[in-house]
């Protein structure tokens, strides 16, 4: 056949004035609009189409939808190069660029297919039992060969040019399959007063019925109806790739690609949809036989012929051999006999329906019952077969084959959740197990194969699935369907051992033989079967070799399919890319960073800003040096010398009332806070229930029963949690309220010798003397319009004061200060110098306060020495933390000049072997411009004897010695912050 | 995607949600010194198969704690309450 006589003039689902041009391996072709890259191959006449996995066996197209596991292509170039896509999926554009997969140097020539002359080696496990018997050594040494032989397309390893969007979406009911029971479900809801979401992963409606010539007036009918429906919505290009909790289903959408260059038109678009109720009508796949070279291009399902045939008008050739086990297939061979086709049917079974014979006899075809396929001759075109029957085998010359072994449904979606599937042997197919109240499975997913049947069920399944979101409305008849039917597989298709090179999964490469040699090396469950041999486990996850696999394996050992069982269905069912999933939060956008109020003064005055945690602040100011170590030294001494500036506004600020106030702190913090006077700031250290410290802060009382608690940086959302926590549940009868004003306030702290000159200059209303506003005192004011907190508190061991301002007046307080203070020498410092202060005064944080300290661990069980009733206590006393080698927090100082510390090292004593996890380690470090030295905090075993360790920080391969000294550095009378 | 019905707020993603854990057990109170209760309370669950209430706190919402009491087999949830009023 001439290529030109492979395309009818007339019929099909094809828009004959839209002409489009593509090419495959570099040469133009054409097609219309409407094709699959697939049906416009076939109307080419390129049956040859791509190699296989691991043997390089040339391959054709199989099938005409998503199960396809031969004609795997990849489309597009350079950034756009995306491997692996069916093409019996591919919707025809013009200007398509596909490429076959897995040939060197080209299609037709490829070297590697050699691997087939060495088939009996190749078998399943062969890699590892050669290459990996000589020792490990040899396997690293031939893996990066044996990978580079075997495999799929090539993804492009350029970053991704296009766009995807990613969306939520609501709906009452969603129907995922757009056949005759999908629609007919879609009808039925949406009339009950449901909103509708149906879902077609095809960018034509109408599922199976596309194939059906005799339903295209009942499809047309159907389509006009939903399209018209207010609360009707339809999605084609649509993939239902996996069901979640929640009846959450999760979907990907193909850009339309005759939508036109749309601005910002995403390629792919992912939705998470919640459905009230779910319609599964997701249709059945039809099954290969496995025979001698089923797979050679030209062997097709039987289905997929009668799709290219009557919905893309695609006769694929003139010669064809019918092999199957299956009534349906008999309307494939009058399909073909109706187009001039020349018909021999290889029916497996021993009787057939007499109507369907007679029928066939009639059109001209020849049958020949009880007869299966043997053989299949040709290389890259099929030219003949060998039939084998009772009477004995006989050739016959042909150039396509079609197959039928039963039909599978798509019941993938509905085991996602767990639902086991079961068998169903009149059908010889798995159906979906019992379901959820809110899920419906509809027409040939529920094994319902008839056109009829498929209709009905989707009317109740819509009606039922409405019901379910409470609409109950009236639903009238769905227009009668009158289509030739019939009655399905009459006997259970076997495949027949002893057959070379008959292949069961196709884009695996995985034949009989594998299978049986699985058995006979004890790989017998289906979940070892399908890690020995890897079948399944391509692209197409199995569609169509699974069922075939489990009769292979029951068979060999003499079980029941359902004694077999069937291997897990997981998500998604096609591929998904990472990029639609993701959609715009990429980069920049991958996830949310918070600002402070005065963000825009920092970037605009020269500082380098640090992400911590979902914070944006500033690293340090390039007025202090233009690089980190630098610049902190210098912005600690000026902290020391004079005065500097620090936005503290990503502190956690916890709003408290109410009369129980001082009781709930007194139990949240493990230091006591009821004796805490109005007007006054108190540090606090909370536990967790299991004793460990959780968080520190201070919490000043602004009247009596109101209290301003700060939490640190990163545990503010856990602190309120946790607090509301405590007041929902377990202290129920305490009279308070906690309200996050973390937003509310900007925050600033200005610290150093100069701070309260500065401050009494920048807020003259405010008495700053040392008897006015004490260390841990608090003064309120306003600044513009706003209220103004101050809180004499220092954390860096200087005189300091922590101003809090309304948010929006935040930026203004800061410049006022800025200008005010530059007289005294007043400058902004970053979060490096603020974590180099506090290690210098000794101040634990982040790093020693890791979820495994306790409150003794780091020097502060004093605190709660004559205390009780607070969380944390009764585990906090427990034996283990008494241990007498718990580690605790000992001041470190490098004894060898020039030699820094780092975080993270490990600590030893002298003379000991630098091995294992040591007796200790370092948590925090700093220069210390005081000191002149590299100082460090660290947790050290009680036990230790001796002033001196060796710190260990073998990913660098460093030692330093260290004295073991007071945590606190400097000022340990606390003359500074005094005053 | 767990989708929970907020007393307050209405039927919302478990993303707008914090886990809580175990509603089943008994808070010693708060003075209780004993060892033994805390180390049962804090360390010490059942994990069944089955129904279990638990507790979500809603915090991209009303920020309420809630008992939920969901199906650990199936993770359908059967009830939805305010964690104040189950004891109150």
């Amino acid at each position: 056949m001439t290529p030109t006589e492979k395309r009818f003039a007339s019929g099909g689902y094809l828009d004959r004035s839209q002409v489009l041009k593509f090419t495959f391996d570099g040469r133009q072709y054409e097609g219309f609009k409407g094709d699959t890259l697939a049906a416009a191959l076939l109307a080419n006449g390129v049956s040859l189409v791509g190699r296989s996995f691991k043997y390089h066996r040339p391959r054709g197209i199989l099938s005409a939808g998503a199960e396809e596991p031969n004609a795997l292509v990849t489309v597009g170039t350079g950034a756009r190069r995306e491997p692996n896509l069916p093409a019996t999926m591919l919707e025809l554009a013009s200007g398509l660029e596909a490429a076959s997969q897995n040939n060197w140097p080209s299609l037709r020539f490829d070297v590697q297919s050699v691997n087939s002359l060495f088939g009996p080696l190749l078998s399943s496990g062969f890699y590892y039992k050669t290459f990996m018997g000589p020792s490990r050594r040899a396997w690293m040494f031939y893996e990066h060969f044996i990978r580079k032989a075997a495999g799929l397309g090539k993804a492009t390893t350029l970053p991704d040019p296009d766009v995807y969007d990613s969306r939520d979406d609501f709906t009452d009911v969603a129907v995922v399959g757009s056949g005759a029971a999908g629609l007919s479900a879609a009808r039925a809801a949406a009339q009950a007063g449901a909103r509708v979401l149906l879902i077609e992963q095809d960018f034509e409606i109408g599922g199976r019925l596309l194939s059906e010539p005799a339903g295209a007036a009942w499809l047309r009918a159907m389509r006009t109806e939903l399209e018209e429906m207010a609360n009707v919505r339809i999605m084609r290009r649509t993939t239902a790739f996996g069901l979640y909790d929640g009846n959450t289903l999760g979907l990907i959408e193909d850009a339309d690609p005759f939508a036109g260059p749309v601005m910002a038109a995403a390629r792919k678009t992912f939705t998470l949809l919640r459905a009230q109720s779910i319609v599964f009508a997701t249709g059945a796949i039809e099954r290969p036989m496995v025979f001698s070279n089923n797979d050679r291009p030209g062997v097709m399902l039987n289905s997929a012929i009668r799709t290219y045939v009557n919905r893309y008008a695609v006769l694929p050739d003139r010669n064809v051999v019918i092999a199957t086990a299956d009534d349906s297939a008999y309307l494939t061979a009058f399909d073909l006999l109706a187009r001039g086709a020349r018909v021999t049917i290889a029916d497996a079974r021993p009787l057939a329906e007499p109507t369907l014979l007679a029928k066939a006899k009639q059109m001209g075809a020849e049958v020949h019952l009880a007869t299966n396929v043997a053989d299949v001759k040709g290389k890259y075109t099929v030219t003949g077969v060998v039939l084998a029957g009772k009477s004995g085998t006989a050739g016959v010359s042909c150039d396509l084959v079609g197959m039928s072994a039963g039909w599978s449904p798509v019941l993938h979606l509905t085991s996602h959740q767990g639902v086991k599937p079961v068998y169903r042997p009149e059908i010889d197919a798995f159906v979906p197990g019992q379901l959820p109240e809110t899920q419906f499975v509809a027409g040939g997913a529920g094994g319902s194969l008839s056109i009829s049947a498929a209709v009905a069920e989707g009317a109740s399944a819509g009606r039922a699935a409405a019901a379910v979101a409470g609409k109950v409305g009236v639903v009238a008849e769905a227009p009668a369907l009158e289509i030739e039917e019939t009655a399905g597989a009459t006997t259970v298709y076997k495949p027949i051992f002893g057959q070379r090179k008959a292949f069961v999964d196709f884009q695996m490469d995985v034949t009989l033989d594998d299978i049986q040699l699985a058995h006979r090396e004890g790989y017998e469950s289906v979940e070892h079967l399908k890690r020995y041999t890897t079948l399944g486990m391509g692209t197409d996850q199995g569609k169509t070799s699974n069922i075939n696999a489990l009769k292979v394996m029951a068979k060999l050992r003499g079980i029941s399919i359902p004694e077999a069982g069937t291997t897990t269905f997981r998500p998604p069912y096609t591929p998904v890319p990472i990029g639609a999933v993701a959609g715009r939060a990429t980069g920049h956008h991958f996830r949310p960073y918070r600002l402070t109020p005065i963000h825009d003064w920092h970037t605009a005055n020269r500082a380098q800003m640090l992400e911590v945690g979902l914070w944006m602040r500033p690293w340090f100011f390039e007025a202090c040096g233009t690089d980190v170590n630098t610049a902190y030294v210098n912005e600690m001494r000026l902290v020391r010398s004079t005065a500097g500036i620090m936005d503290i506004s990503t502190l956690g600020k916890i709003d408290i009332q109410g009369p129980d106030a001082a009781a709930f702190l007194d139990r949240v913090y493990a230091n006591g806070f009821a004796s805490l006077k109005v007007g006054r700031a108190r540090y606090g250290v909370m536990l967790r229930d299991d004793g460990i410290v959780f968080d520190d802060g201070t919490t000043t009382r602004l009247g009596e029963n109101r209290f301003f608690m700060t939490t640190s940086t990163a545990k503010a959302a856990d602190v309120l949690s946790w607090l509301e926590f405590l007041l929902d549940t377990a202290w129920q009868d305490l009279r308070v309220s906690v309200s996050s004003v973390s937003d509310e306030w900007a925050g600033m702290s200005v610290a150093g010798p100069q701070s309260a000159k500065i401050l009494a200059a920048a807020f003259p209303d405010i008495d700053f003397s040392n008897e006015a506003l004490p260390h841990m005192g608090l003064a309120e004011g306003a600044f513009k319009d706003s209220p103004l907190r101050i809180i004499r508190l220092s954390y860096s061991g200087e005189c300091a004061y922590e101003i809090y301002v309304g948010a929006s007046n935040g930026e203004n307080a800061w410049r006022d200060l800025i200008d005010v203070g530059a007289a005294y020498g007043l400058k902004p410092y970053g979060v490096e110098a603020l974590g180099a202060l506090r290690i210098e005064k000794g101040h634990v944080a982040g790093p020693e306060i890791d979820g495994r300290t306790t409150l003794s661990d780091l020097g502060m069980g004093r605190m709660v020495a004559k205390r009780s009733g607070y969380v944390g206590e009764a585990l906090s006393h427990r034996e283990a933390f008494q241990a007498a080698n718990r580690q605790r927090l000992v001041g470190l100082k490098s004894i060898e000049p020039g030699k820094r510390l780092r975080g993270g090292a490990l600590l030893f004593a002298p003379g000991e072997p630098l091995q294992g996890h040591g007796r200790g380690r370092m948590t925090s470090i700093t220069y210390s411009p005081e000191l002149d030295c590299y100082i460090g905090l660290g947790l050290l075993a009680a036990d230790f004897k001796g002033d001196e360790v060796v710190a260990s920080y073998p990913m660098k391969n460093e030692v330093v010695r260290a004295r073991v000294v007071s945590p606190v550095f400097l000022d340990p009378a606390g003359e500074r912050m005094h005053g | 995607m767990l989708r929970i019905d907020c007393p307050c707020c209405g039927v919302r993603d478990h993303s707008e949600f914090r886990y809580g854990g175990d509603a089943t057990v008994e808070r010693p109170a708060h003075d209780n010194p004993d060892l033994d209760s805390w180390y049962r309370y804090v360390y010490v669950r059942p994990n069944p198969k089955g129904l279990h209430r638990e507790y979500w706190q809603h915090v991209l919402g009303c920020r309420q704690w809630l008992v939920v009491e969901r199906d650990t087999v199936t993770h359908s949830i059967h009830s939805v309450s305010f964690s104040r009023r189950q004891r109150a």
